[in-house]
């Protein structure tokens, strides 16, 4: 058993890798604050209109208290301007995993702040990515719908294409047996109209909720008609007409009390048993000195288990082949009193250790021990040494293992996350349960500077091939170049903008993520959900 | 002649009050009680009950031959009237010693005796016993009351000739308002007891109440128990009693005692009595005598060690009193205060509900009389006095002190009740000085008390806990096997706008037990240190306040910070309970033919009542008010045909 730390507060270098985090911690949260501080621009409006903002409407929605797992508040980072300072990320919708009555819910709230709610950059990848995720957690769906639907403006062939998965999957979680339930807070219409009619419980709020397949501005263009948005789409036309509305709600606040209540009535919970209580202490390192653990530059190592004794209860875990292939931890501990195997990296993974890794993995598969990934990888070993040893084939049955391993996956992009290493260490493509990344991570095939190194060999190996005086001048500027390139994509803001994970995380916060996500999960596979062949047909 | 069984005639703290001193003595004990107070603590207390009618005290514990059927059904050998109700109507007492069974009371006579305040007054002058002036006379013509009055001189008062505890009484400044009082007097002393006849006296305004507790034996024995000062009254109604009186001398205890053993003995009483009296500074005037136990009768034994109630139990048993006069002995100072479901910032109306929570104080020195427990309802049905608290010290000061105390270390949540205002005149300066008149609380709290806008704290606290209230509901309906998660957000969380009626505010989740609060310019940290039960103790901006709270069901609670109780409403959403119904119109529930139409326009209808009859698919639907009030308009004939939706009747709100 391990569970001294070296490192402490007053470690030299601590104060500095701490500085280092937070200040990208205050980044994510100055980004955070950025949208939210757009969309509230236009509280006044929503206000006049007898409205309540996006963010007001999550709060009422939501069980106060009870935790919250955000979800996907970085996705278009950078992808609607190129300047870092002016990009809105997470401009679409607020949306995350929390409680409403009791009941643990994916919560989708459309940002009708910005751009009155129309789909930016990416949305719609996290849109189904937050679906994928209700899906497999067996999450009832609440939509606080109020959306101007595509982006006309920066219309993509591809979004209208695929997006049809975003109501594929609503009839899915309806035919898997999670109930959806979507208030109409605003005007929805083309594809926005099919949410509410997507969903199995739809509340409409009077005088504002509207849902039509065309607005009235539309319908005149098509058709000549001169129709009034009321009489098209109007909340108490479809509550007493059409019948796409069940409740009617006088204003925002009462409508989402009704979706509460709809809840409720759920009964969600009914015939599942209460999880025992089960004892455990708190770590002895405080899990607010992660900040401080990892070094800012990613080439200084540092040790995994650093990282663990300060997310596992009382600080205690147990090391499995600690002598044999050192480099690849594989450690058992427990995190809320659920017992959890954690891979780590102290290094390249080497044959030895991705031979460990295998073996653990199917070890936890067997027990059903769910998995927890702290990736701070550069890859699989090369060299003669290795290739000679069987890296590949190594390597190979790790990413087997990895892939088929069907017990829970949590990831943490820590540091580096690089190469294949990614993938033996349950990156994106493995599709990990859950996946978040540290505000310091960086993620790629490769480093910036190794990309423009090895181009840099290969050009110059080229010209030696064919006698030719290499151009330095441009090889340099070609390398910043392509180390630009790189490095640009490395980000984990930029990765987590196009739904390369499921958010960026506070590392301090890493011992809760992780226990919410365990929590999620282990609700998940002990919940028997009542399925049918063809959802609950709206009527 | 002995008896092993009592049956107590009464409800509230004073029947909990007798059963606890019966049973002490060996005494099998018989509750009563009506449909109203299935529930009850007495009926609980008790080795058996009985239940005598309905709700309304005329159905029940006024019955007194369903109070005697009782007691002889069960085999009680005797009957405590308690005080109110029964406890002096001489016709019961006579029932019940024809029925075989002892009245713990005086005897019939002596109740006759002292019933009749005109009669009394009469017996009293003969006396010898110093009387206010008066008219007392059996003519009870308008003319003669009036011409009595002004011999008398204004300000008098107009009492019921049967009455007592303030009802039917009423104070007249000059001639002009006498013929109104002179027949509201009258209504009321024939609705609470049975007699119309009046009596006029001089109103003496300066002055305090002082009364005497007397204690008989059938043997001839009478003695005095000290004197208790009962002048901090509210319209003629005791609020806070204490013994002995401020600034009573030895030599003037003595001679107001010995007047009041001299009363008693007058009409040949047995039993506790008490005499009132008015003292100012000429001297002291006869007032009436209680003819049974008194509502304040615990100040008296707590400075004088005994339990008035065995004492009462013991000489109905047919023993002679232990103790002379000599014997008697007064140590410190005892007060009383009387909590009452009233609402004492909107005119002392009183207050109805269910108890959601109730804890007596328990310090030292304390006693606390309760009729009440948590969960109880408080009915309209009978006096809304839930509870007296008595506080003993060895000066005036220290019993002062510890009934404050003791009034903030109680908790009754969910009703109004009136321990604000008693916190506010326990340290009213007059009060605290001592030897207040009985115009006392009605001059210096005309107005009653302001309830006082809420401190920001106690928003701040109020807030916290419909917080906390709200995890404690989903955490429980949720899968969480621990705590440790509650408060966190993985984005650093959000504001959550609680609103409350008449303010809003806010909050922000901190951690599990932690909170920031704001509101109209002010934020208070709120830290929570320690649940027990309804008790809280929090810290509030890092200061230390313990309150009582309890949720009202409704999404806000009932909190009591220091004395001041208060209930947090929490606004409901959608602006209420929309309900279509309720808006007065009556609408056809499908296409059909009015079969009958019972109502017309200006017609007062009651909740329920049906308004017509619509015959539609070979079934006659009754339409029905779902309010009471006035029909405003009929828009369908009889016999006509109507659509689904169609707009039958529309009842309005009946106008003042």
């Amino acid at each position: 058993m391990w569970r001294a730390a070296k490192v402490t507060p007053e470690s030299p270098g601590y104060a500095e890798n701490r500085e280092a985090m937070l200040r990208a911690v205050a980044e994510l949260r100055a980004l955070e604050a950025r949208t939210e501080a757009k969309s509230e621009e236009r509280r006044a409006r929503f206000h006049e209109r007898g409205q309540i903002t996006p963010r007001e409407r999550l709060s009422r929605l939501l069980d106060p208290g009870m935790p919250f797992l955000r979800l996907h508040s970085m996705t278009g980072f950078l992808a609607d301007t190129n300047d870092p300072e002016k990009t809105v990320p997470g401009s679409t919708f607020i949306g995350g995993i929390g409680f409403v009555e009791g009941v643990r819910a994916m919560i989708v709230v459309d940002d009708s702040g910005i751009n009155a709610g129309a789909l930016g950059p990416q949305a719609l990848k996290a849109m189904i990515s937050m679906q994928e995720i209700a899906l497999r957690q067996k999450l009832p769906f609440i939509h606080l719908v109020e959306s101007a639907g595509a982006n006309l403006m920066n219309y993509k062939v591809d979004d209208w294409a695929l997006g049809g998965a975003v109501f594929r999957n609503l009839a899915r979680l309806s035919a898997t047996g999670l109930p959806v339930i979507a208030v109409l807070h605003g005007p929805s219409t083309a594809g926005g109209a099919y949410m509410p009619g997507l969903s199995d419980y739809v509340i409409g709020v009077k005088n504002t909720g509207m849902a039509a397949l065309a607005g009235a501005a539309l319908v005149y263009a098509a058709t000549g008609e001169k129709a009034k948005d009321a009489d098209l789409g109007g909340a108490e036309m479809h509550a007493s007409v059409s019948g796409l509305v069940e409740y009617l709600g006088e204003d925002d606040v009462h409508a989402i009390a009704m979706a509460r209540q709809v809840v409720r009535r759920l009964d969600w919970n009914k015939d599942m048993a209460q999880a025992k209580p089960r004892s455990f202490a708190e770590p002895e390192r405080d899990p607010d000195e992660l900040a401080g653990v990892v070094p800012e530059d990613l080439k200084q190592p540092y040790d995994a288990r650093e990282l663990v004794v300060r997310l596992v209860d009382g600080s205690e875990f147990d090391e499995f082949k600690p002598d044999f292939g050192p480099a690849t931890l594989c450690l058992q501990a427990a995190v809320h009193g659920i017992t959890v195997g954690i891979l780590a990296n102290n290094g390249p993974i080497d044959p030895a250790g991705a031979n460990k890794a295998t073996h653990f993995i199917q070890a936890c598969e067997q027990a059903g021990t769910p998995l927890i990934f702290l990736q701070n990888t550069t890859g699989y070993m090369v060299g003669t040494e290795y290739e000679q040893a069987g890296m590949i084939k190594h390597g190979s049955k790790m990413i087997q293992a990895v892939a088929n391993a069907t017990v829970p996956k949590i990831t943490l992009y820590c540091g580096a996350s690089f190469g294949a290493g990614n993938y033996g260490m349950c990156g994106v493509a493995y599709e990990p349960d859950f996946l978040f990344s540290w505000p310091n991570s960086r993620s790629g095939v490769m480093g910036g500077e190794q990309a423009a190194r090895t181009m840099s060999t290969v050009a110059r190996a080229g010209a030696a091939r064919k006698g030719i005086e290499v151009d330095e001048d441009r090889l340099a500027k070609q390398e910043a170049v392509i180390q630009g390139i790189f490095d640009a994509q490395a980000s984990p803001f930029y990765t987590s903008g196009r739904c390369l994970d499921h958010g960026v995380i506070d590392p301090r916060d890493s011992r809760k993520v992780i226990a919410f996500c365990l929590q999620t999960v282990g609700e998940a596979r002990r919940r028997d959900v009542r399925a049918n062949s063809f959802g609950v047909a709206r009527m | 002649m002995g008896f092993d069984r009592v049956l107590v005639a009464n409800r509230g703290e004073i029947a909990c009050r007798v059963i606890r001193s019966a049973r002490s003595m060996g005494l099998s004990t018989v509750a009563v009680y009506s449909d109203a107070d299935v529930g009850a603590p007495h009926v609980g207390m008790a080795d058996m009950a009985v239940r005598i009618g309905a709700a309304p005290a005329g159905e029940s514990y006024l019955d007194g031959e369903a109070v005697l059927r009782a007691a002889q059904e069960t085999g009680a050998g005797a009957v405590h009237p308690g005080y109110g109700f029964l406890s002096e109507n001489a016709e019961f007492a006579q029932a019940v010693a024809d029925a075989g069974m002892l009245f713990v009371g005086p005897p019939a006579e002596a109740i006759e005796a002292m019933g009749d305040k005109a009669a009394a007054k009469r017996v009293m002058e003969e006396a010898g016993i110093p009387c206010v002036p008066g008219y007392h006379g059996a003519e009870q013509t308008d003319k003669r009351l009036v011409e009595e009055g002004e011999r008398i001189g204004f300000p008098l008062m107009v009492k019921a000739a049967a009455g007592g505890g303030g009802k039917g009484m009423r104070l007249v400044s000059d001639a002009a308002e006498l013929p109104e009082a002179l027949e509201r007097a009258r209504s009321e002393g024939r609705a609470a007891f049975g007699s119309d006849a009046l009596i006029l006296e001089k109103a003496i305004v300066k002055a305090r109440h002082v009364e005497i507790q007397v204690f008989a034996d059938a043997h001839g024995s009478c003695i005095h128990l000290g004197e208790r000062d009962c002048s901090v009254q509210r319209r003629h109604q005791k609020v806070i009693e204490e013994a002995p009186a401020p600034g009573m001398s030895d030599a003037l205890r003595a001679e107001m005692g010995e007047a009041a053993v001299r009363a008693a003995e007058a009409v040949g009483y047995v039993g506790a009595g008490t005499v009132e009296f008015l003292l100012d500074d000429e001297g002291f005037y006869f007032l009436e005598m209680n003819t049974r136990l008194q509502v304040e009768h615990p100040v008296t034994e707590m400075v004088t060690g005994l339990d008035l109630v065995e004492m009462q139990l013991r000489v109905a048993q047919g023993e002679a009193l232990e103790m002379t006069q000599a014997d008697v002995r007064f140590e410190g100072h005892a007060i009383e205060a009387r909590l009452y479901a009233e609402d004492a910032a909107n005119g002392f109306l009183p207050a109805t509900g269910r108890i959601a929570h109730w804890q007596a104080g328990k310090s030292e020195g304390i006693r606390v009389d309760a009729g009440i427990e948590s969960g109880s309802e408080v009915t309209p049905y009978y006096d809304p006095m839930l509870a007296k608290v008595i506080a003993w010290g060895a000066d005036r000061e220290e019993a002062r002190v510890r009934l404050l105390e003791a009034l903030q270390e109680s908790a009754c949540l969910g009703v109004t009740t009136n321990t604000g205002f008693l916190s506010v005149v326990l340290q009213d300066a007059a009060f605290v000085q001592g030897g207040v008149t009985t115009g006392y609380l009605d001059e210096a709290f005309a107005a009653g008390v302001e309830a006082g806008g809420m401190a920001s704290e106690e928003i701040a606290a109020a807030v916290a806990l419909i917080l906390w209230q709200e995890v404690r509901a989903a955490r429980a309906v949720s899968l969480m096997a621990d705590d440790l998660m509650i408060g966190f957000a993985s984005d650093g969380g959000r504001f959550i706008p609680v609103d409350l009626d008449g303010f809003a505010a806010g909050i922000r989740v901190v951690g599990p037990k932690e909170w920031v609060v704001c509101g109209d310019g002010w934020e208070h940290v709120v830290h929570l240190e320690r649940i027990d039960g309804a008790r809280a103790g929090l810290r509030i901006d890092g200061r230390r306040k313990v309150v009582w709270f309890a949720g009202d069901g409704k999404g806000g609670l009932y909190l009591q910070c220091g004395a001041v109780a208060r209930h947090v409403e929490r606004q409901v959403p959608g602006g209420g309970n929309v309900d279509l119904a309720l808006d007065g119109a009556v609408i056809a529930p499908m296409p059909g033919q009015v079969v009958a139409l019972d109502v017309a326009e200006g017609d007062r209808v009651e909740q329920g009542q049906r308004l017509a009859v619509l015959e539609a698919m070979k079934m006659q639907h009754q339409l029905v008010a779902d309010m009471a009030g006035v029909v405003e308009s009929v828009q369908v004939a009889q016999g006509g045909q109507v659509t689904g939706g169609q707009v039958i009747v529309v009842i309005g709100e009946e106008k003042a």
